[in-house]
C-alpha cells in the first residue's frame, strides 16, 4: 500500500521525530528537574541530571522570595485578557466589512491592515514612549494593554475574514428582507453563526498577548506592582546569583494557563495559527 | 451584494472606525512622528531643535552599517536553520505513523508560552559553570572545561540563534504540514501505480507544490527575526563587546538606555524601510502565487 512503510523507514521516521521533539522539548524536561533539585546540587559540577534529594520546595518557597509572584501572574492574565476583549472589539466589525460588503479601497485598506503585522512592538517603542510620557501614560496597565491590542487585530482581521466569507450570504439577506437592521443582524445573525471563527481569533489573541508583553513593560512601567510575569521574573533573572530553580519553577507555574489552553483547544490553534497563509 | 451596493452606504466604513482608531493610535501617527523626531536632536528635555540629516550622517559614519550587516547575517542564519528543521520536520510529522497526532501536539509548546519564559530556561542552559549543556558537552567529552556560551562574541552569537530557532521552528513546521496535507492524495496514488519510490514522489510531487508555501514562510520568518527583540535583550544585551548588536536592540539601547530619541528615531526609520521592503516582497509573492492558481486566491 501507499503509506505502508519497510521497518528501516519506521526506524528512520521514529528516529528522526525522536531528535526532532528532543529539541523542542528538552528545555522544559531540563527547566522542571531544575525546579525540583536544591540550589546546592545545581551549584555543583560536575553536571548530573537527577540529584539526590528532589522535591517540590522552590514551587512553595518562592512565593515568599518572589512575594509579588502572584501579582505578576494576575497582570499578565489582566493584560492578556482586557487586550483579547478590545481587540475582538475591534475585529469582528472590521472582518465582517472585508467579508461582506463592497467598497473602494477594500483591498488596499486590508492591504495596509496586514501589513501592520510586519512591524512589531519594538519598531514604535520611541514615539510610544514619547507619547505615553507626554500623556502621563507610563506606568499604568493602558501603556501595555495599547500597544498589544494593535498588534493582534492584523491577525485576526485576516483570520475572521477567511471565516466569514464561507458563510453564505443568504442568511442575511434574509434578515434584512425581514426588516432588521444592520447592526442587529450583525449581532443576531452573523456573530451565532460565526462562532466557531471566534473562538479560533480569540484563542489566537490571547496567547500572542500573553506571549508578548515583554518589551512593553520592560519600557513603559516601572512600578513593579503593575508588572507581568516575563518582567517581573526577568528582576530576578539580572542578578549575580540567580536561584534557578525557583526561577524555574515560577516560569512552569507562568506559563501553565497557556500550556492548559493549548491541551484543551490545540485543534483550534493549530488551524488559527497556520490558516493566515494557507487558503482553502 | 446588491442590496449594499446600490445606494450610498456609509456602513462598512462605520464599521471600520474602531480597528482604525486604534492602528491610527498606535500604528499610523507613532510611525510618522518617528519620522519627523529622526530629524530632530530630541532627548530627554522636552525642547529641540531641527538638525537635518545630521542624525543620518552620525548613523552612517559610525559603526550603524557594521550593525545592519550582523542584523542579516544573524537573521540569515536563523531563518535557514529555522526552513531546514522546519521542513524536516513537517516531513516526518507528515508521515502516516502510529502517534502522529500526538506528535504534532508536542511541536507546539516553544511557540505557545511567552517567549520571554522560554529564554530564561535557555538562559540556564547555557550557563558556563553549572548549565545542561555545558555539562552534557564535557560529560560526553566534546569539552573539557566549563564553557560560558554567553560570554564569547562567536558562541553568543550562535546562542540567541539556536533560541530563536527553536521559538520559531514549531509555527515553520505546523505550517508547511498544513501545506504538505492539502496537496490531493490523487497525486501520490497516481505516482505509486506507477511505481514512483517514495523520495522520487517526495522529489517530484510534494516538493515542487510546497516551495511557494516554503518561500512565504521563509519571508514571514525573516520578518519576525529582523524584529526579533526579547530573546537577545534576556541572553546578551547585546553583547559580549556587541557581536548579537543587531538593529533592532542598537536602537533599543540608543533611544531608550542612553535617551537618544532623535538618533534612535533615526535608526527606526532605516528598520521601517527594509521591514517595508520585505512587505513588498510578501505582497508581491501572494498576488503572484494567486495568479498562477486561481483557486488559491484569498
Amino acid at each position: 500500500m501507499l503509506h505502508k512503510y519497510r521497518w528501516y523507514e519506521y526506524v528512520l521516521i521514529y528516529s528522526g521525530v525522536a531528535v526532532f521533539l528532543t529539541f523542542v522539548l528538552a528545555p522544559f524536561v531540563e527547566a522542571f528537574v531544575v525546579s525540583l533539585r536544591p540550589l546546592s546540587s545545581l551549584f555543583s559540577i560536575p553536571y548530573r541530571f537527577i540529584t539526590d534529594e528532589m522535591s517540590f520546595d522552590a514551587y512553595f518557597t518562592m512565593w515568599q522570595n518572589v512575594p509579588l509572584l502572584w501579582m505578576y501572574m494576575l497582570n499578565s492574565f489582566f493584560i492578556a485578557t482586557v487586550v483579547t476583549v478590545l481587540g475582538l472589539i475591534c475585529i469582528i466589525p472590521a472582518a465582517y466589512a472585508f467579508s461582506r460588503f463592497e467598497f473602494p479601497a477594500r483591498n488596499t485598506l486590508l492591504g495596509l491592515f496586514i501589513a501592520v503585522n510586519m512591524f512589531s512592538g519594538a519598531v514604535l517603542i520611541i514615539p510610544l514612549f514619547k507619547l505615553m510620557q507626554q500623556y502621563g501614560l507610563l506606568n499604568t496597565y493602558f501603556a501595555m494593554i495599547a500597544p498589544g491590542t494593535a498588534f493582534v487585530i492584523p491577525t485576526g482581521i485576516w483570520l475572521l475574514r477567511s471565516y466569514l466569507v464561507r458563510i453564505p450570504k443568504e442568511l442575511e439577506e434574509a434578515a434584512w428582507v425581514d426588516g432588521a437592521g444592520k447592526i442587529y443582524t450583525l449581532v443576531r445573525v452573523i456573530i451565532p453563526v460565526a462562532l466557531p471563527g471566534i473562538v479560533v481569533v480569540t484563542i489566537t489573541a490571547f496567547i500572542t498577548a500573553y506571549a508578548q508583553q515583554f518589551i512593553y513593560a520592560l519600557t513603559f512601567n516601572s512600578v513593579n506592582e503593575l508588572n507581568p510575569l516575563p518582567v517581573g521574573l526577568f528582576q530576578f533573572f539580572g542578578r549575580q546569583s540567580v536561584v534557578w530553580n525557583e526561577l524555574m519553577a515560577a516560569s512552569l507555574v507562568g506559563i501553565l494557563p497557556v500550556l492548559f489552553v493549548y491541551v484543551f483547544l490545540q485543534r483550534y490553534i493549530v488551524a488559527g495559527l497556520t490558516a493566515g497563509a494557507v487558503k482553502e | 451584494m446588491a442590496h449594499t451596493a446600490k445606494q450610498k452606504d456609509y456602513f462598512p466604513y462605520l464599521l471600520l472606525v474602531p480597528a482604525t482608531l486604534v492602528m491610527v493610535a498606535i500604528v499610523a501617527y507613532p510611525l510618522f512622528e518617528t519620522f519627523r523626531l529622526s530629524f530632530t536632536n530630541t532627548s530627554m528635555s522636552p525642547k529641540y531643535e531641527y538638525v537635518g540629516l545630521a542624525n543620518y550622517e552620525k548613523i552612517m559614519s559610525r559603526r550603524f552599517p557594521e550593525v545592519i550587516a550582523r542584523t542579516f547575517y544573524w537573521m540569515g542564519i536563523s531563518v535557514a536553520l529555522k526552513m531546514l528543521i522546519g521542513t524536516l520536520g513537517a516531513v516526518l510529522l507528515n508521515a502516516m505513523v502510529p502517534g502522529r497526532a500526538l506528535f504534532r501536539i508536542l511541536v507546539m509548546p516553544p511557540w505557545v508560552i511567552p517567549i520571554a519564559i522560554g529564554v530564561f530556561i535557555w538562559g540556564w542552559m547555557y550557563n558556563g559553570q553549572f548549565g545542561m549543556l555545558s555539562g552534557m558537552a564535557q560529560r560526553i567529552g566534546i569539552l573539557d572545561a566549563p564553557f560560558e556560551f554567553l560570554a564569547y562574541k562567536n558562541s553568543a552569537f550562535m546562542a540567541t540563534i539556536v533560541t530563536d530557532v527553536w521559538i520559531g521552528v514549531p509555527m515553520v513546521t505546523l505550517y508547511l504540514l498544513a501545506a504538505m496535507q492539502s496537496i490531493s492524495k490523487d497525486l501520490y496514488e497516481a505516482a505509486w501505480v506507477d511505481g514512483a519510490s517514495r523520495f522520487y514522489r517526495f522529489r517530484r510531487i510534494t516538493l515542487p507544490l510546497i516551495i511557494p508555501s516554503i518561500a512565504t514562510m521563509a519571508l514571514l520568518s525573516a520578518i519576525a527575526t529582523f524584529n526579533s527583540f526579547d530573546i537577545i535583550w534576556i541572553l546578551t544585551e547585546g553583547g559580549p563587546r556587541g557581536a548579537t548588536t543587531t538593529m533592532i536592540i542598537d536602537t533599543y539601547k540608543t533611544a531608550i538606555s542612553r535617551f537618544k530619541y532623535g538618533e534612535g528615531a533615526a535608526r527606526t526609520v532605516m528598520i521601517v524601510l527594509f521591514l517595508g521592503s520585505f512587505t513588498l516582497v510578501y505582497f508581491m509573492l501572494l498576488s503572484r502565487l494567486a495568479k498562477r492558481s486561481p483557486n488559491n486566491a484569498a
